[in-house]
């Protein structure tokens, strides 16, 4: 009986608040502070919210059990009419809730291979990104070789590292140092490991650096600035962190990402499709700004040439996710 | 005979201290009960009375421990308030505890200063503290290296730096507790000179023991308690042994055990050249061969400490033998072939273990669950894999009252038990077996002297019965009357092997010491 | 007056009778939680009361909720019971996480590449197993450890869960990786051996309920408690590991090796924390993926703290931790300044009051009790 009333109030005030617009967003295990994935949303989330005075839904899972069941509620109690989750963890609980929800519209980041007509998936090609700040890192080295440290050692960071690799030897370099900081999640948290590493790749000969580690990174541009080498910062743009040591950033824009999945929801325009978001969409790229427009001035128009090449196909990227290895490193 | 009573007028100085209808209980347990007790200045005062009969609670009170629930107590003529130890310290009471709280790595001075170090700097205390240390020393006799080191003392030494520590901290009403369980006779016999100078020098002395020897030795008047009461007080030259015995039982106790001859037999447990070694590899029993015979009783005596519980231990297969051998019955150990407890206990022989509390039984089990220890896979207590809780009920049920086991109850907890009565719990499992050698050590430590009396009977049964028996105890006067021989123990070695009959304790004491008996006339 | 006052004044307190050491205390130690972690919410600005009522209704009301709770309690029940077996040899095994993930591996890779080809008769008990012995053996190499080398359980232990975590890690991104996935997951088990779940056998009896992950591991879990309760109260091996946990030296004394026992009851221990990998992957995710065991192992520790190792005890605590986790959730949803991370606050409050500070409010109440029945006798 109380089941049968609680049914029928969400049926009614589903009905009464349909026409209106209710975005939520779902963040990974992370939590939306994580410095790194979870916060560049976080940040594309607000940039929506302050532009347009809709206040989110927003909620962080805990728990693998728990993915399901937050997404379920933000539609069933809260009436949500536009999903937003975070992450590939993800990707399963909300074709689920998706399919039997088709009025609500949905949409996912670092997806790309679910079936749907109300769900935008967007992914993104690090692997290009990797490739330009590759590159960038061949012109800046003196030594020849190159670091590259990563957060929790899973497919996605080995495809960052793998078209960094690519990159690097491309254009003249000879080898490239890969760790990993670790294992669980605590590695996107770890900067003194992450500092400890750089140190000891700086010492096998490398003199640029590459952290794609969440907030570990920090630590590893901490260590480079400490020794006079170079850094590439990753996700958002970290050139401000330490001018003179911060040779560039790649960049992922998640924020950007989500940002437009709020404001096409809330036109109204329902399209269920994979978004890849590559070079050619500026999804990904490197960031040149006045703190490192110096430094790259002499080879900036190599880099140019060859984000060019890949958007004309010229260049293909190595893509960890198809090889499911990695020729490069 | 039951009245309290005041043994002579006061005189004209105030008592030292004066309880007045002091009751103290813990739920239902009456520990103390309307006592009234007053200790004349510049006297030593013994306080008997058998475990629980509250003559620690009273104690507890006095030093702040315990809060009565209601009485009053007066210090010097004056009315108290004593709330905590600090308290009693400042009236100038001070406490000798049973174990000696003393830290061993620090030096005697350190010790002596703990907690009154007087201020942020230790330096100037230090000075204070020496100077103090050198002045007690001099003014009741009680001399003492200020820098040498608690762990490298021997025990009686260490009982006087307690001593000291009181003093320094002003005590003029100084109390014992058990001070002697620890000591040899002849360190026991310091200790009483030590509270004779104090005496003189006109501090007040309460010695709380269960030894009647000591109260005749050394009080001026002494003190019964029996069942959380003050039974009688009386001055100590116009009572005796017997007299007291009676007031802390309740009843006649017959203080000499009758023994009865009997012939011993085939030999039941025997050591060869036997050397055990402890964790760090220190010999602690040397080159130890001797044998005991079915129907003997063979005593091991001996100060604490000087390889006894090694010796047993190795005997009873908890601790292999670095060397030579150990036959049980049939059973044969040596270094390459060590026995565990539980395959010397198959063989037939049980084991009363030196501490009950650690070893004996375990604390938190109700009595019928300390009742199986060792036996927890025998077939009586089991029911295919599973425990049979009615079986264990029945057996408990049965040996408690056989053992005079109080109260006869198979689940109470172990810990909740009066010593005497958990000794008895730890005898009735190992006698119920009826063993064919039983190895006891320290089988009345902390006993009640009623207790005392039913458990050497059960012994002495025992060895009527054919039992080859080892007893091992610090209690001199125990194996001089319940042992056939004596082996006399000192640093893990056997000094020298006597007959029972006609043994002299001061020629035993000096054993103790290491002196053999040889060498004794020299010396 | 004085004597109410006198009741937290000081040591020496009369003995608390066993009935209010198992009801009182832990109900007091919870409200003193509970009234610290609403002083908090109050300090961010909502009403606790309010927050309560969340709370209870996130846990019990709302349409999943009971399931979702129940589908946690089922989790902590086997990692309260680990660590209370541990506990039973005196000995503290922090490597609840990571015998959880190895018994999770186990079972996965028992139903992988094995389990599909058998009977579903033979093949559900064997994956159950498989979680066990896999779970068990995680432990059971500590324990060993100890045994011959002295090596400290906490610290192996501890150093386990670091290790088991990085060989989940290894084998989800290099090896059990489904075919054209990016996140490091398997591919699912065969649909037949996944465990029903509760909704799904509501719904053949014609009720129907949300869909939870509550499955019939929960039967599985109050089986173990019961176990366990039979074999550490009513087996001579029970006493056995009970006198080596209380006194080491009487149970060397009594022909016990403290060492195999501890051994023994180690490789127990983590057999119950690799049934988390039944409930959790068998009859929630059907796949084994990265974190499904994540927090349990300690949050075990709360809760053999909480029960006080009995398994009576147990289950009531782990059905408290998971009603906390589940109706935090809610909380953290229906708040905007309550965070998940407070619903750890309030785990971390009650395992402060009911492990370091249970002697805090021991004392007052033992003596409040004797008041009382003193009072009533005297009247």
């Amino acid at each position: 009986m109380l089941k049968k009333t609680i049914a029928l109030a969400l049926a009614v005030s589903g009905a009464a608040y349909a026409q209106e617009f209710k975005p939520a967003v779902v963040f990974d295990l992370g939590g939306k502070f994580d410095k790194s994935f979870n916060e560049g949303v976080w940040n594309g989330v607000k940039r929506f919210s302050e532009e347009t005075g809709i206040e989110v839904l927003e909620y962080e899972v805990s728990s693998e059990a728990e993915r399901k069941q937050a997404i379920e509620r933000m539609v069933k109690r809260r009436g949500a009419t536009a999903v937003l989750g975070i992450g590939f963890g993800q990707a399963d609980a909300l074709a689920e809730i998706a399919a039997a929800n088709p009025d609500v519209q949905f949409g996912i980041i670092d997806v790309n291979w679910l079936d749907g007509a109300n769900i935008k998936q967007y992914g993104f090609q690090e692997h290009e990104g990797s490739y330009l700040v590759g590159v960038a890192a061949a012109k800046a080295s003196k030594t020849g070789k190159a670091g590259f440290v990563g957060g929790m050692d899973i497919p996605l960071i080995r495809r960052f590292a793998c078209g960094y690799a690519q990159g690097f030897k491309d254009a003249g370099g000879s080898e490239v140092y890969v760790n990993m900081t670790g294992d669980t999640a605590a590695a996107w948290n770890n900067p003194t490991r992450g500092g400890e590493l750089a140190q000891s790749q700086f010492d096998r000969g490398a003199d640029v650096v590459f952290a794609a580690a969440g907030g570990t990174g920090v630590g590893v541009l901490q260590a480079a600035k400490d020794k006079g080498k170079l850094a590439i910062g990753v996700d958002s743009n970290q050139n401000h962190l330490h001018p003179g040591t911060m040779l560039t950033s790649m960049l992922k824009r998640v924020d950007v990402a989500a940002y437009n999945f709020f404001k096409e929801a809330q036109s109204g325009r329902v399209e269920g499709a994979v978004h890849t978001l590559g070079l050619k969409d500026e999804g990904v790229g490197w960031a040149v700004d006045e703190h490192n427009e110096d430094m790259v001035a002499s080879f900036r128009a190599d880099i140019d040439k060859a984000r060019d090449d890949i958007i004309a196909g010229r260049i293909e990227v190595n893509d960890y996710f198809v090889l499911e290895g990695c020729p490069s490193y | 005979m039951n009245q309290p009573a005041a043994a002579s007028p006061p005189r004209d100085a105030a008592p030292a201290i004066e309880l007045k209808g002091i009751c103290k209980a813990f739920g239902p347990v009456q520990a103390n009960q309307d006592v009234s007790l007053s200790v004349e200045a510049g006297s030593i005062h013994g306080i008997v009375g058998e475990n629980g009969a509250g003559k620690s609670t009273l104690m507890s009170i006095l030093y702040g421990f315990y809060e009565a629930d209601s009485g009053s107590i007066e210090v010097k003529g004056k009315p108290a308030a004593i709330e905590d130890s600090a308290d009693a310290i400042g009236l100038g009471i001070g406490m000798v505890h049973q174990h000696f709280m003393l830290v061993p790595v620090f030096s005697v001075l350190e010790n002596v200063m703990l907690g009154v170090e007087g201020g942020a700097l230790l330096a100037p205390g230090k000075r204070r503290a020496r100077k103090e240390i050198a002045r007690i020393g001099e003014d009741y006799g009680l001399k003492l290296d200020p820098d040498e080191l608690i762990e490298n003392l021997p025990v009686g030494v260490r009982q006087r730096v307690e001593i000291v520590k009181a003093l320094y901290r002003g005590a003029e009403i100084l109390i014992l507790d058990e001070p002697t369980g620890v000591l040899t006779p002849q360190e026991a016999d310091a200790l009483f000179d030590i509270l004779r100078t104090l005496k003189e020098r006109g501090e007040t002395v309460i010695l709380i023991t269960h030894k009647l020897r000591e109260i005749m030795a050394v009080t001026d008047r002494v003190s019964v308690m029996r069942g959380g009461k003050l039974v009688a007080t009386r001055e100590t030259a116009a009572t005796n042994p017997a007299e007291l015995a009676e007031l802390m039982v309740g009843r006649k106790v017959l203080l000499q055990v009758d023994k009865q001859p009997r012939e011993p037999a085939e030999v039941r447990l025997a050591a060869e050249g036997l050397t055990v070694v402890d964790g760090q590899g220190v010999e602690r029993v040397k080159d130890v061969s001797f044998s005991v015979r079915a129907g003997e009783i063979v005593g091991v005596a001996g100060v604490s400490g000087n390889g006894q519980d090694f010796l047993l231990e190795a005997l009873a297969g908890i601790r292999a033998p670095a060397r030579g051998t150990i036959s049980i019955l049939d059973l044969q150990i040596s270094p390459e072939r060590p026995a565990d407890p539980a395959e010397v206990r198959r063989h037939g022989a049980g084991h009363v273990p030196e501490d009950r509390h650690a070893m004996g039984l375990v604390m938190n089990y109700t009595a019928e669950h300390s009742l199986m220890l060792g036996y927890h896979r025998h077939p009586r207590f089991r029911r295919s894999w599973l425990l049979d809780a009615g079986a264990i009920r029945r057996h408990a049920a049965r040996v408690l009252p056989e053992y005079d086991v109080r109260p006869a109850e198979p689940r109470l907890r172990s810990a909740d038990f009066s010593g005497g009565n958990q000794q008895k719990i730890v005898l009735a499992r190992e006698m119920d077996e009826h063993p064919q050698v039983l190895l006891v050590g320290q089988p009345t430590r902390g006993v009640d002297i009623g207790a005392i009396e039913a458990i050497h009977r059960r012994i002495l049964a025992l060895r009527l019965a054919g039992c080859a028996i080892l007893l091992v105890s610090f209690e001199l006067d125990e194996i001089m009357s319940l042992a056939d021989r004596i082996i006399v123990m000192n640093a893990g070695e056997i000094v020298g092997t006597v007959a029972a009959e006609g043994a002299d304790d001061h020629e035993l004491g000096l054993m103790m010491a290491g002196i053999r008996p040889g060498e004794q006339k020299a010396a | 007056m004085m004597k109410v006052f006198g009741v937290f004044a000081r040591a020496g307190a009369p003995k608390m009778p066993y009935w209010a050491q198992v009801t009182v205390i832990p109900l007091l130690n919870i409200f003193v939680a509970l009234a610290l972690a609403g002083c908090v919410v109050l300090l961010l600005g909502e009403n606790p009361f309010k927050a309560m009522a969340v709370m209870l209704q996130g846990a019990f009301v709302y349409p999943g909720g009971l399931g979702f709770t129940l589908y946690y309690t089922t989790n902590l029940i086997f990692t309260g019971l680990c660590v209370a077996m541990a506990f039973h040899a005196m000995q503290f095994n922090i490597g609840g996480e990571g015998q959880a993930i190895i018994g999770g591996l186990g079972v996965a890779l028992f139903l992988l590449f094995v389990g599909d080809s058998l009977p579903l008769i033979i093949c559900l008990p064997l994956a159950v197993l498989a979680a066990a012995a896999a779970g068990g053996a995680w432990a059971f190499i500590p324990g060993y450890l100890y045994a011959k080398r002295g090596s400290h359980i906490v610290i192996t232990t501890i150093m386990f869960n670091f290790i088991a975590a990085a060989v989940l890690q290894y084998l989800l991104v290099n090896v059990l990786i489904a075919p054209g996935q990016m996140s490091p997951q398997s591919v699912k088990f065969a649909e037949r051996t996944h465990l029903p779940q509760i909704h799904e056998l509501l719904a053949l009896v014609g009720i129907e309920t949300e869909s939870t992950p509550l499955n019939i591991s929960l039967f599985l879990a109050l089986a173990a408690a019961v176990g366990f309760w039979f074999l550490i109260w009513r087996t001579s091996w029970g006493y056995a590991l009970r006198t080596v946990g209380q006194s080491e030296r009487a149970a060397v004394y009594a022909g016990i090796d403290p060492a195999r026992m501890t051994v023994q009851a180690m490789a127990i221990s983590g057999a119950l924390a690799g049934m988390v990998g039944v409930n959790a992957l068998m009859g929630d995710a059907h796949r084994i993926l990265l974190g499904f065991a994540t927090g349990y192992g300690f949050a075990g520790i709360g809760v053999a703290l909480m029960g006080r190792n009995h398994p009576l005890g147990i289950v009531l605590a782990a059905a408290l931790f998971g009603i906390l986790t589940q109706g935090g959730s809610e909380l953290n949803f229906e708040f905007r300044n309550i965070t998940r991370d407070l619903v750890i606050v309030i785990q971390g409050l009650i395992i402060l009051m009911v492990g370091a500070l249970s002697l805090m409010l021991d004392p007052p109440v033992a003596r409040l009790i004797a008041l009382v029945s003193r009072r009533k006798e005297e009247t």
